[in-house]
């Protein structure tokens, strides 16, 4: 569905520039869920921003469907790829209804059926019809976040780029769209690249995960492998011991180095 | 003259009866916190629970850092000799920062914009101990290092919009500590850091309780972290401690809410392909008896 080959990113010129992104590559399969997993400034969400078309000044290639994809922006490239964002308050026009933030894109890719569509993906991700017309602040944390999520699927996309997507959220909410999350990629045939800090939940979620750190691709591996702490990598099973609990030797063993 | 007990007195550091807190709005009041009550003593106490179930609200109401709205009642909130319900706002200055430090959900907000972190700390340790320039810069270099920061020397001299968000929750942890308080209250203290750096704040706060022998309350929504950082855990819903139960014993909560909360949680040990979500109950929110 896509590959991502030898990607490289910095920022700032000259002696300045700072080597965000190195050496970046992976593929993800139709109707796989691959993860990406590392701590804050590892690079997650610049891979996200450089698939989805924000920065253009990268280098390697990346291809969505056997067609490679251009630096700069072409409408059939937007439609395809969809991206959640972290924050469910942010990332939603405050002084636009649900229904007008489900029917802009719709109406930029001239698609007809907007009523029927909309009803439709509200029923799809869990939100009553009467949600249809209040603004964001009229809906909980978790209700925003299903409103994100039924904007990123309108257009039908066949791949979803999710940023920290329930990081913002109580653990409760955080699983009810986890598990709409999953329910979707089962019933349409969605392949996800997902980006979180919690090792967790991208355990959870995700067929195969990439371990980053400081801009690398440190491992890769699926998730029967991560589950039973089966990983080559120092690395990952350093960030996998400090993830599971609270342990003294651990934290000792991480101050001492 | 101490008012606090000597570290091997098994006498409880905080007890608190019956707590009430109470938000006026404009049209309605909020009873927030209804009927909580507990002991702290020499331990690693947890208070978990679901976004409003006014976890927070606890701990401030500790301190009486509450906003202006609210008003907070109790038969008991005390702490070593102190009556933190009578106290003066004087009294209660002394208390702040010097016996009870209190680790603010929002790092950010609590940290002074336009000097840098490390004259911040700095300024907190002179506050509570007859010392020069020099030596609190010393000692606070010491701070910013048990916490973790990796050129303390650098760090000093960086403005808080200038540090990440971990960076920031650390300046805030070694400001508190600078300053040796009986009991720590830490609201969400590690959720904005790494879990490598998580891991090593843990330990410093496990240290403190272990030889200082301070008592730590611990505000959470992470029960896997609980269960493996704490000694017991109160588990707070619709502002009513519905169970408290030792930390070991955390997998037999037998609560329908918090079996809820425990499960709802993605966890490394075990895969599932759905994850049970919480139904809330109408019940859980009736008064209890014991409070009403
Ligand atoms: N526009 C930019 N200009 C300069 N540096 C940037 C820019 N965007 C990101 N960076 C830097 O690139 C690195 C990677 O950032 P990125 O946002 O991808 O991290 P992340 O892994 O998503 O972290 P987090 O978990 O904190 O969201 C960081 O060091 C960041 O400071
Ligand atoms: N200043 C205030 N005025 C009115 N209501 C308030 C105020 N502060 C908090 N509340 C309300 O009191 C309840 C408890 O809030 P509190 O912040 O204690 O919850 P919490 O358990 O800490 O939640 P979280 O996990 O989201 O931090 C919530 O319903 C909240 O909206
Ligand atoms: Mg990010
Ligand atoms: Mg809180």
């Amino acid at each position: 569905m896509i590959e991502v080959n030898n990607l490289e990113l910095s920022f700032g010129e000259g002696a300045g520039s700072q080597q965000v992104l190195c050496d970046i590559s992976f593929a993800v399969g139709k109707n796989e869920v691959f993860g990406l997993v590392g701590e804050s400034g590892c690079g997650k969400s610049t891979v996200l921003r450089c698939i989805a078309g924000l920065y253009d000044h990268w280098t390697g290639a990346i291809s969505v469907d056997g067609r490679p994809i251009g630096k700069t922006l072409e409408k059939s490239h937007f439609r395809q790829i969809q991206m959640v964002f972290q924050d469910p308050y942010g990332s939603l026009h405050p002084k636009h209804t649900i229904n007008a933030t489900l029917s802009a894109p719709l109406k930029i890719h001239k698609v007809d059926g907007i009523d029927r569509r909309i009803s439709g993906i509200l029923d799809q991700v869990g939100l009553p019809l009467s949600c249809r017309f209040r603004y964001p602040h009229q809906l909980s944390g978790g209700q925003r976040q299903r409103v994100a999520i039924a904007r990123a699927l309108i257009l039908n996309p066949k791949l979803l780029l999710l940023d920290e997507p329930t990081s913002a959220l109580d653990v409760s909410v955080q699983a009810e769209i986890l598990n709409l999350l999953a329910e979707i990629r089962r019933e349409r045939e969605l392949s996800y690249v997902m980006v979180s800090h919690d090792l967790a939940v991208i355990s959870h979620l995700c067929d195969r995960l990439a371990v980053m750190r400081q801009g690398r691709i440190e491992e890769i591996l699926d998730r029967d492998t991560m589950l039973t702490g089966q990983m080559k990598g120092e690395y990952t099973r350093t960030l996998y011991d400090a993830s599971r609990r609270y342990d003294r030797t651990v934290a000792q063993a991480l101050a001492g180095s | 003259m101490s008012l606090i007990p000597e570290a091997n007195d098994a006498r409880p550091l905080i007890e608190v009866h019956n707590l009430w807190v109470r938000y006026q709005m404009r049209y309605l009041s909020m009873d927030a916190v209804r009927g909580v009550s507990f002991s702290l003593g020499r331990e690693k106490l947890a208070i978990v629970g679901e976004s409003g179930s006014g976890k927070s609200t606890v701990g401030r109401a500790l301190l009486r850092l509450l906003s202006e709205n609210a008003r907070i009642t109790a038969d008991e909130m005390r702490f070593a000799d102190v009556d933190l319900l009578k106290a003066s706002e004087r009294k209660m200055q002394k208390v702040r920062g010097a016996r009870i430090s209190m680790i603010l959900q929002d790092p950010k907000y609590s940290l002074n914009p336009v000097i840098t972190v490390g004259e911040q700390i700095a300024e907190a340790y002179r506050v509570h101990f007859k010392v020069g320039r020099k030596d609190a810069r010393q000692r606070t270099l010491q701070m910013l290092e048990a916490v973790k920061i990796r050129s303390p020397e650098r760090v000093y001299d960086l403005y808080p919009h200038q540090v990440s968000g971990g960076m920031g929750q650390r300046v805030m942890i070694a400001m508190m500590l600078i300053a040796e308080p009986d009991v720590i209250i830490a609201d969400e203290p590690t959720s904005a850091l790494d879990v490598t750096v998580r891991l090593q704040v843990l330990a410093i706060l496990d240290d403190l309780v272990r030889e200082r022998g301070i008592g730590l309350i611990f505000i959470s929504h992470d029960l896997n972290l609980v269960r493996s950082f704490c000694d017991r855990v109160l588990i707070m819903y619709g502002g009513q401690v519905m169970e408290t139960i030792a930390a070991k014993d955390l997998d037999n909560v037998q609560h329908p809410y918090s079996r809820g909360l425990l499960n709802s949680l993605p966890s490394l040990d075990m895969r599932r392909d759905i994850l049970p979500v919480l139904n809330r109950d109408p019940e859980w929110m009736k008064l209890k008896e014991e409070n009403a």
